[in-house]
């Protein structure tokens, strides 16, 4: 098959899996797993320095990885305007054009703020950033973000670290077809098909993070997730066969033994 | 001279936001200095003057999803 990528902003990637460095043991474990993903965009939040740990910083283990292109999100933004002042943070951090938009303010449910989501992705690709906001399965917000300059949209297959996988998917099927910027489930995969059925039914690509850190073997199942993805890509273009009502004989039924 | 420093009170001797960073955070890496609100450019660190009772914060990237 020929060489097959997405473009976010003016860049290209063709790994179908984004991974984000939450709640992995320790830098290690996270640096081999990114490795057996083939990753080529990897999340990170902000957070205060801490004199007690000043070796937690994942800047330079992240920015040592080939490949690798650094994500940060804005997450602990209550705010537009917080999302927006964490985006000049992360830059002066790391120089990055991608900002992942994350803004929720009610930490039991973790849903995104959409008109303050709104607000930010706005604000940010009218600067020039490569927008990236994590939002809720609402096909008319992914299309108004789409309008505003967004490189792509990151609708949630499901709540934050729940591990229910595509609950959204009617709603993801709309986004999809109305869409001419990439789509990508973020937030709610627990298992390497959900990843797969995510791409067959048309999405650029997944983000998954609880589901490889929480895993017995985390690079493992990173690598079991990059499979997934890539081949739900090959199925969706290759094409999937239409479902039927009922049976449909794949083989002869001549009656040849009478 | 005294700051708040990520939420807490530091009283501190030092007079440009590029000596804070190396007594705080210098075994850290890189860190991202917020004054009063607003973002100073790692290049302007040397150069820029504290005072008393600035608000300042240091951060750095922490695993996120």
């Amino acid at each position: 098959m020929e060489h097959d990528s997405f473009l976010l902003g003016d860049q290209t990637f063709s790994s179908r899996l984004l991974l984000g460095t939450g709640k992995f043991s320790d830098v290690g474990v996270m640096t081999r797993a990114i490795a057996a993903s083939g990753a080529q965009i990897v999340t990170a939040a902000l957070r205060r320095f801490d004199r007690d740990r000043p070796h937690d910083n994942l800047l330079g283990p992240l920015l040592a990885m080939p490949g690798v292109t650094l994500m940060p999100n804005t997450s602990g933004a209550r705010t537009a305007e917080e999302a927006i002042q964490a985006a000049r943070i992360a830059r002066e951090l790391c120089g990055s054009r991608f900002i992942k938009v994350e803004i929720h303010p009610n930490p039991r449910h973790l849903m995104p703020d959409p008109i303050e989501t709104f607000n930010a992705a706005r604000v940010l690709a009218a600067e020039g950033w490569i927008v990236m906001p994590y939002i809720p399965a609402d096909p008319v917000l992914a299309k108004r973000l789409e309008e505003v300059g967004c490189a792509s949209v990151m609708p949630l297959g499901s709540a934050i670290g729940s591990g229910q996988g595509l609950s959204t998917a009617g709603l993801l099927q709309i986004i999809i077809r109305e869409a001419r910027i990439p789509v990508i489930v973020d937030a709610g995969l627990r298992s390497p098909s959900q990843a797969a059925a995510a791409l067959e039914m048309g999405c650029a690509a997944v983000l998954v993070n609880t589901a490889v850190a929480a895993a017995g073997d985390p690079a493992a199942m990173a690598a079991a997730f990059a499979q997934a993805a890539a081949a739900g890509r090959q199925a969706r273009r290759a094409g999937l066969m239409a479902a039927a009502e009922e049976a449909q004989a794949s083989s002869p039924l001549t009656a040849f033994l009478q | 001279m005294k700051l708040m420093l990520n939420g807490e009170p530091v009283e501190t001797a030092v007079t440009f936001v590029a000596e804070l960073v190396r007594e705080q955070a210098g075994a850290a890496g890189r860190v991202a200095v917020v004054v009063n609100d607003r973002v100073v450019p790692a290049a302007d660190h040397a150069a820029t003057r504290l005072s008393e009772g600035d608000r300042v914060e240091l951060l750095t990237f922490a695993g996120g999803g």
